[in-house]
């Protein structure tokens, strides 16, 4: 071959070998919320003999959003109760929650926080005797636990803070060890699946799903009973405020392309406020986090001028009444006070971690701050590495100079200050309205199941159900698989049967690598070729466009009606041509299907976003031509579904039902 | 270029089961030459700095050489993870060094117990909303202290948009 046909391929394609597979459970995603599922399927499958497979994209050790750490675990609920903890979710995601959903997260998540610290995770406590602060190690070593009645470090009323480097190594050790103990379990690594089979016999059922191995020659045909969708939210969809090598500093893990939004699309499944998004604040390009700065070591954040702009705007904060006047003010609001200074030019915002740390220092002795110091980097050298990494290319030391904060690029994702995702059945229980069972009773009731039968959520693939994050997800994986396993044990006779035929699926599987044989030789350079497109200039095309007419970083986040019928224009015509995606390796093979999944869950994004007529949530995004906060009209859930067959998708109001009594927030 | 390898010390784990780098990277990146016996991130715009690769490299070859967008050179942080602790060693651009020590986990590796205390749940109680731990530990799920269920009567129930795409 001469030179100009030559690149560098990573593992090569070839034609795939069909491996079929027969499960009565399978767990999509290996993250916090598949592991979460691992752990508790088991127990209750065992002694059925139900079969179990997980299939992660990655390796568990390491994979999903807390694959590098977390410094804190954000939901524990401890001596507050799950009611206020409903009320602290609705408030800061401005009054539209499933409050059955979160307040099913919110009485079983210490126990599974319990469980974390029973593995091996180092979970900061005070010292009974002193009040001072005790790391994991010490604390553990002192015999203190929290299920013991120890204390945590609160860094706010619901965050706990943990020696978390190793957070996900030892909650992902729990499930392999579940699995592997269980001779009707499989573990699948480095196994991508791409989209959701269903059955040809009846209507609205999954079937089970299809993958393809990155490292191997192999399609994943696996019929299941239940199958759980929890696969993690979406990042870089829109434009990244670094476009270069930085395109990979995510706040958000980047290798979460919204597959299960994607997924739960194409089997026809209901999603739910698919027009929230979470545009996260925090240090500039590093996107190292915030909350320890704020909570824990008191940090304020001021405007150029040394201005406070929550005061500041206190007047037009006033519009967003009652969110905006709730003890503690709504995320995107905050956001949106930062927004307006910004706009007027009186940015940068700066997070004065001197003056938080000056504070400090008067208070302890010598060896007392250095400690404080070391904590303080410790919150991103266990999250986010490159934050620190960045400090010391800048040579920023905290306690001299203040750093730069900025509202990042828009994500969707549904465990952390977001909600965005499927709609979802809750517990069927006495005190949960009607409105939130009869979507199920056709279906049948059963917790986190999607409108589809037997297609199951968990993590930041459950809509309306925002702010439980890490140990959210983990219990929420916990809460689906138990009703898996009842689903199973109901539906015993049930025999899957995709509607398609294995080598139909194999050719359809793997088209980008059949496209790029087919035609690498009609162009002397394999980038640039008239016959299709790499996954890169797919999601180049994507950004750019979600950017420009969705309310992107660079219209400030604001968009009209006219916009995204215009941008909606641009994104049909690359669904024509992601269908004409070419793949080189097993590498861009699974590139070009993260696109694919990109690209339907930006697609839902804009529709949602065109079909409430509010600003619902000022500092995420901005209807232009709908400013305001509309409580009278619009203070209800939007749903949409996408029917295969028409192509055509449905958007719908749907009532909200407030379970918690006021006060709004806790 | 986010992770990279220095080649003075990559042995493509050839003595190992499998390359550990290519193994754990979260993001399909790291991968080995054959025949060099070399591994390299095959796409750095799509690292997420995780630092998976470069805690578990047992040659110490990988670090980071951080986004070239937005960090100026000659910064780095440099872990050796062991099994209790992990130590960070941070260079400023400007020559200063910190050294930091935290801990990593309180049970020997391998040691999580996915049973927590070895006792089944009573397969009874799958009808239940008690999660396994809870059965065996014979704790009630709790309810809401008081229930409104308040239906919210809007002006936009009712209305629906049908919008082909394709």
């Amino acid at each position: 071959m001469p030179k100009i046909w030559s690149y560098n391929a990573g593992l090569e394609c070839a034609e795939p070998e069909i491996v079929e597979k027969e499960t009565d459970i399978l767990l999509v995603g290996g993250g916090m919320a598949a592991c979460g599922a691992a752990v508790e399927a088991v127990r209750w499958a065992k002694p059925h003999g139900l079969r179990i497979i997980l299939c992660d994209k990655a390796a568990m050790e390491r994979s999903g959003a807390v694959a590098q750490g977390l410094s804190a675990i954000n939901t524990y609920i401890g001596e507050n109760t799950p009611d206020d903890y409903v009320r602290m979710v609705r408030c800061d995601l401005m009054g539209i929650v499933r409050e059955d959903l979160s307040f099913d997260v919110g009485r079983h998540v210490d126990d599974t926080v319990h469980c974390f610290e029973e593995w091996g995770l180092p979970i900061w406590k005070k010292d009974p005797n002193t009040g001072k602060t005790l790391d994991g190690a010490e604390a553990k070593a002192k015999g203190l636990t929290l299920k013991g009645g120890a204390q945590p470090v609160r860094s706010g009323r619901w965050q706990i803070m943990i020696n978390g480097e190793s957070y996900k190594v030892i909650v992902a050790e729990a499930a392999k060890n579940a699995l592997e103990g269980y001779e009707n379990a499989e573990i699948i690594e480095r196994c991508f699946i791409v989209r959701p089979l269903l059955d040809a016999n009846e209507p609205n059922r999954c079937a089970g799903a299809v993958g393809f191995s990155v490292r191997e020659n192999k399609v994943f045909i696996i019929k299941a009973n239940a199958v759980l969708v929890s696969t993690g939210g979406a990042v870089n969809i829109f434009r990244p405020r670094s476009i270069g090598e930085g395109k990979g500093r995510a706040w958000y893990p980047v290798w979460n392309p919204g597959s299960g939004y994607a997924m739960c699309a194409q089997a026809g499944a209901k999603l739910v406020l698919m027009e929230n998004r979470f545009v996260p604040t925090r240090f500039k390009d590093g996107y190292g986090p915030v909350g320890a700065w704020f909570l824990l070591f008191k940090a304020r954040a001021t405007n150029a001028f040394g201005e406070d702009y929550l005061q500041k705007n206190k007047e037009e904060l006033k519009k967003f009444v009652p969110y905006s006047e709730a003890s503690v003010i709504g995320t995107c609001l905050r956001n949106h006070a930062m927004l307006l200074e910004m706009e007027v030019g009186r940015g940068p915002i700066f997070i004065h971690t001197e003056w938080a740390l000056e504070e400090a220092a008067k208070k302890m002795d010598k060896k007392e701050f250095k400690q404080y110091i070391a904590e303080a980097w410790e919150d991103f050298l266990d999250m986010t590495v490159s934050q620190a990494g960045l400090w010391a290319c800048l040579n920023v030391e905290p306690e001299k100079a203040p750093s730069e904060i900025m509202p990042s690029e828009p994500y969707l994702l549904g465990s952390h200050a977001g909600c965005a995702g499927a709609w979802c059945c809750g517990p069927d229980e006495d005190w949960v309205p009607e409105e939130y069972k009869a979507p199920w009773k056709e279906i049948g009731l059963y917790n986190r199941m999607t409108t589809v039968k037997g297609l199951f959520c968990a993590g930041d693939t459950v809509g309306a159900c925002g702010h439980k994050f890490s140990s959210g997800a983990h219990v929420e994986g916990r809460i689906a698989a138990k009703a898996m396993v009842k689903f199973c044990l109901d539906n015993k006779d049930y025999k899957p049967t995709p509607k398609e035929n294995p080598e139909d699926l194999k050719k359809e599987i793997y088209d980008p690598w059949y496209r790029f044989e087919q035609y690498k030789n009609t162009s002397t350079h394999y980038e640039v070729n008239p016959n299709y497109l790499l996954p890169r200039q797919v999601q180049d095309r994507l950004m750019k466009l979600m950017d420009e007419y969705v309310a992107g970083a660079s219209t400030f986040y604001k968009t009209n009606k006219i916009m995204l019928e215009r941008g909606l224009e641009l994104l049909k015509m690359l669904k024509e041509d992601m269908e004409l995606t070419a793949a080189r390796d097993l590498h861009e093979l699974m590139r070009a299907y993260e696109n694919r999944h990109r690209v339907w869950t930006a697609e839902a994004h804009l529709l949602h976003i065109l079909f409430r007529e509010e600003t619902r949530y000022p500092g995420y995004f901005y209807r232009t031509d709908f400013p305001n906060l509309d409580e009278a009209n619009w203070r209800c859930f939007t749903l949409s579904s996408y029917n295969s067959e028409t192509k055509e998708w449905t958007l719908e109001t749907y009532p909200y039902v407030q379970i918690i009594p006021d006060p709004l927030g806790p | 270029m986010p992770s990279y390898v220095n080649p003075e010390k990559c042995d493509g784990c050839k003595g190992g089961d499998k390359t550990v780098c290519m193994y754990i990277c979260p993001n399909d990146l790291m991968i080995l030459d054959p025949e060099a016996m070399k591994a390299y991130n095959q796409e750095p715009d799509q690292c997420w700095e995780c630092y998976s690769c470069v805690k578990s490299c047992p040659q110490g070859a990988i670090s980071v050489r951080h986004y070239a967008d937005f960090a100026p050179l000659n910064g780095t942080c440099q872990p050796m993870r062991g099994t209790t602790d992990i130590m960070w060693t941070v260079k400023f651009r400007n020559g200063a060094v910190l050294r930091f020590k935290y801990p990593i986990r309180t049970t020997p590796e391998g040691s999580a117990d996915p049973t927590v205390g070895g006792k089944e749940p009573d397969p009874g109680l799958i009808n239940t909303n008690q999660l396994f731990t809870e059965a065996v530990d014979g704790k009630e799920p709790v309810k809401p202290k008081e229930v409104l269920n308040k239906k919210f009567e809007v002006g936009a129930l009712g209305k629906t948009l049908k919008i082909k795409t394709a």
